[in-house]
C-alpha cells in the first residue's frame, strides 16, 4: 500500500504520519529534546527565553509597584472598579480550562487524536491557572491579608464568610490547580518511565527515574492505572464546569445591569473552553513547528480542532444574542441602556471588534481547506485569544461605566502599569511554557503509542 | 526460588496471540510489561479487582462532608453572623465549597490507593536487572509466565512462546 493510499483513500482519519508510525520514532522524536541537547539547536528557544525572561522581570516590578503604591496605579476609578486586573484573570482562568477539557472530556469521549496533544494542553492549564491565580491576590486592596481567605483559627476569632464569591473562587482555584498538577503528574509517569530507560547520563537516569517512582509497564499496574485516570476524567469534567461557573457567579451574584442573567455561569464555560481551545491551537502549532512534531501532529488535528472552535464560536454568537435578546424582551430601562451603549458608546469600536474575531472571522472554518491550512487556524486561534480578552474586558467595562445611575457613569482609562501587568503576566507564562518543553516531554508517548498500534492494525 | 519465562515480542499482536496460547496450553500467565496498556491481556491476568474507584468515592464524601460540616459550624455556631437577614445556615451557597474540595479529596485518594495497590513508589525492581528489559517502557512487549518444572516441559513452553513469534525468551528468577 503506497502512502497516499495511506492518507486519502482509508476512510478512517489518520493522525500520525507514516514517519510516527513507529514505536521507536515517537520515542526519538519527544525525548531527543531532552536527552540529546547538544545535537538540538536550541537558538529560537534562546530567544524566546532571553524575551520571556525579560517580560516576567516586567511583570514582578509591575506586581512590587502594586503592593508598595496600591491598585490605584491602574485606571480604576470610583465607578469601574474592576480592569485589567479582573479581566485577565477571567481570560487565563479561562485557558487554563481547555487543558482538562481535552484530557478528560474528548478522553471520556474516546477522541483519540487528543493523545498527540494533551500534555502539553496540561502544562497550559496548571500554568494560565496559577497566573490566574495571582490576579485576585494582587487586585486586592491589602494584599498581605490575602491568607484570611484561609478558614484558620485565629485570635479575632472570625472564619471565612462561606456566602462570598470571592471564598468560593479561592477554593474553587486552589481545587483545580491541585487536581490539575496530580492529573498532570499521572499521565507523566510511564512517559518518566520512557525518559529514564532512554537516558545515557547517570543524572538523569536518577532523576527522572525517581519523576518515574520505579514504573515497570506491568499489567496489572497498567489496569489500576488506567481506571484512575478514567476516573479522574470524569471528575475533572465537572470540576472544570464547576470553576469557571464560580467565576461567572462572581459577575451574577452582583445585581448590575448586564451581569444579573443566569445565563452567566454557562455563557464563560463555553467562553472558557473558547478562548483555551484557540491557546491549545496557537501553543501547538508552535511546539509542532518548533519541536519538529510534525509526524504526530499533522493537519488532521487542525482540522478537529477547528470544529471544536467552530462550534464554540456558534455558541458564544448565540450567547451574545440572547443577551441582547433579552435585554429588549425583559424591557428593563438599564439593560436596554446597556446593550444600546455596548454598540454605540465609547467602547463600541472594541466591541465590534469582539464580535469580529469571535463570531464573523472563525465562520472560515466551515470550509475544509480554511481547516487544514496551520497558518489560517492558527491565525484565527490568536483572533479568538485576543477576541476573548476583549470580551472580558468589556464585561467589566460596559457594565460598570453604565450602571443604574447615570451621574456614575464614566469610562476606563488604562494606564502604563495596566498594560505592563497584562504583557508581563503573558511573557511570565511563556517562561513557564519554554521551561516545562525543555524538562519534561512534551508528548504524552505512551498514548500515542496506543494510537499508533491502532492505525498500523487498520 | 520459583523461576519464569519472560518472552519478548516486537509487536503487540504477537504478545496478544502468546497470551491466548499460553492459556490455552495451561501456562500460568504471570505478567507483562508494555510500553502501553493491552486490554486483552489485562483481562487474562488473575488480578484482584481493583478497588480505586470505591476508595474515590469515599475520599470525595468524606472531604466533601468535612468542608460542608466545618461551614456548617463556623457560620452557624462558632461565629454567627447575620449578613443581610440571610439564613446562618446558607446550605446552597455552602455547596460550592464542598464541591471542589470533594473532587480534590477524590483525586488525592486515588492517587494514593493507586500508590498503594501498585506498591508504587518502588525505584528498583529485579526485572530491571534483566537485559533488555527497559525496551518494556519504549517499544517492545514482555510476557512473563511460571516456567513449568520440568525440562521437558519447559523447553515445550519455550518453543510455544517462539512459535507466537517471540524475539527472545529468557528464564528469569521471578
Amino acid at each position: 500500500m503506497s502512502v497516499t493510499a495511506i492518507d486519502d483513500v482509508t476512510p478512517v482519519q489518520r493522525f500520525t504520519l507514516p514517519g510516527g508510525r513507529s514505536y521507536e520514532k515517537i520515542d526519538e522524536l519527544v525525548t531527543a529534546p531532552l536527552l540529546e541537547r547538544a545535537a538540538w539547536t536550541w537558538r529560537t528557544w534562546w530567544i524566546a527565553f532571553a524575551a520571556s525572561v525579560g517580560l516576567t522581570i516586567i511583570f514582578l516590578i509591575c506586581i512590587v509597584e502594586i503592593f508598595t503604591r496600591g491598585i490605584g496605579i491602574w485606571g480604576l476609578n470610583t465607578s469601574v472598579v474592576w480592569g485589567f486586573d479582573i479581566a485577565n484573570y477571567v481570560w487565563w482562568i479561562g485557558i487554563g480550562n481547555a487543558g482538562t477539557l481535552i484530557s478528560s472530556m474528548l478522553l471520556l469521549m474516546r477522541q483519540r487524536w487528543r493523545a498527540s496533544i494533551n500534555r502539553f494542553a496540561e502544562a497550559m492549564t496548571l500554568f494560565a491557572a496559577a497566573i490566574a491565580g495571582l490576579f485576585p491576590i494582587i487586585h486586592l486592596g491589602r494584599p498581605i491579608y490575602f491568607y484570611w481567605l484561609t478558614p484558620y483559627p485565629n485570635t479575632m476569632t472570625v472564619w471565612p464568610q462561606w456566602r462570598s464569591a470571592l471564598i468560593w473562587d479561592f477554593w474553587a482555584i486552589l481545587s483545580y490547580l491541585l487536581f490539575s498538577i496530580l492529573f498532570w503528574y499521572i499521565g507523566l509517569i510511564p512517559d518518566f518511565a520512557t525518559v529514564r530507560d532512554r537516558a545515557r547520563h547517570h543524572r538523569q537516569r536518577l532523576i527522572y527515574g525517581a519523576l518515574a517512582l520505579g514504573w515497570r509497564g506491568s499489567a496489572r499496574h497498567w489496569h489500576v492505572y488506567q481506571i484512575l485516570h478514567v476516573a479522574l476524567a470524569c471528575l475533572g469534567v465537572p470540576l472544570v464546569v464547576s470553576l469557571h461557573s464560580v467565576v461567572g457567579l462572581d459577575f451574577a451574584a452582583s445585581l448590575m445591569p448586564g451581569w444579573s442573567e443566569p445565563i452567566f455561569p454557562p455563557y464563560f464555560v463555553v467562553g472558557a473552553m473558547y478562548s483555551g481551545f484557540a491557546m491549545v491551537v496557537s501553543l501547538t502549532a508552535l511546539v509542532r513547528w518548533g519541536f519538529r512534531l510534525q509526524p504526530v501532529i499533522t493537519a488532521a488535528h487542525f482540522d478537529v480542532m477547528a470544529k471544536i472552535m467552530l462550534a464554540a464560536s456558534i455558541i458564544i454568537g448565540l450567547s451574545y444574542a440572547t443577551e441582547w435578546f433579552n435585554a429588549w424582551y425583559g424591557g428593563e430601562r438599564a439593560q436596554r441602556s446597556l446593550v444600546w451603549f455596548e454598540f454605540t458608546g465609547a467602547y463600541a469600536p472594541l466591541y465590534v471588534a469582539m464580535l469580529f474575531c469571535n463570531v464573523v472571522a472563525p465562520q472560515a472554518l466551515w470550509f475544509r481547506a480554511v481547516r487544514r491550512s496551520i497558518i489560517v487556524v492558527f491565525v484565527l486561534a490568536i483572533a479568538i485569544n485576543v477576541g476573548m480578552w476583549l470580551e472580558r474586558i468589556l464585561i467589566i467595562w460596559n457594565t460598570l461605566s453604565h450602571g443604574y445611575t447615570p451621574s456614575m457613569w464614566r469610562l476606563y482609562l488604562p494606564t502604563i502599569w495596566d498594560w505592563l501587568t497584562t504583557i508581563g503576566s503573558l511573557g511570565f507564562f511563556i517562561f513557564l511554557f519554554l521551561v516545562f518543553v525543555r524538562l519534561v516531554p512534551t508528548v504524552s508517548m505512551h498514548e500515542v503509542r496506543d494510537l499508533v498500534a491502532e492505525e498500523i492494525e487498520q | 526460588m520459583s523461576k519464569m519465562l519472560l518472552a519478548e515480542f516486537a509487536h503487540v499482536h504477537g504478545l496478544r496471540e502468546a497470551a491466548e496460547t499460553a492459556i490455552r496450553r495451561g501456562y500460568r500467565l504471570l505478567d507483562a510489561f508494555t510500553p502501553f496498556p493491552v486490554e486483552s491481556v489485562i483481562d487474562r491476568l488473575d488480578s484482584r479487582p481493583s478497588r480505586v474507584r470505591v476508595f474515590m468515592f469515599g475520599g470525595g464524601v468524606l472531604i466533601a462532608a468535612m468542608a460542608l460540616g466545618g461551614e456548617y459550624y463556623t457560620a452557624v455556631f462558632n461565629y454567627p453572623y447575620n449578613a443581610g437577614g440571610r439564613p446562618l445556615n446558607s446550605w446552597p451557597a455552602f455547596m460550592l465549597v464542598p464541591f471542589a474540595i470533594g473532587i480534590l479529596g477524590a483525586a488525592v485518594t486515588g492517587f494514593v490507593r493507586f500508590l498503594f495497590e501498585t506498591g508504587l513508589p518502588r525505584l528498583h525492581f529485579p526485572l530491571f536487572a534483566v537485559e533488555g528489559t527497559e525496551r518494556a517502557s519504549q517499544d517492545r512487549f514482555f510476557l512473563a509466565i511460571e516456567a513449568p518444572e520440568t525440562e521437558g516441559e519447559r523447553r515445550k513452553a519455550v518453543d510455544s512462546l517462539r512459535g507466537a513469534g517471540a524475539v527472545e525468551v529468557r528464564e528469569v528468577s521471578s
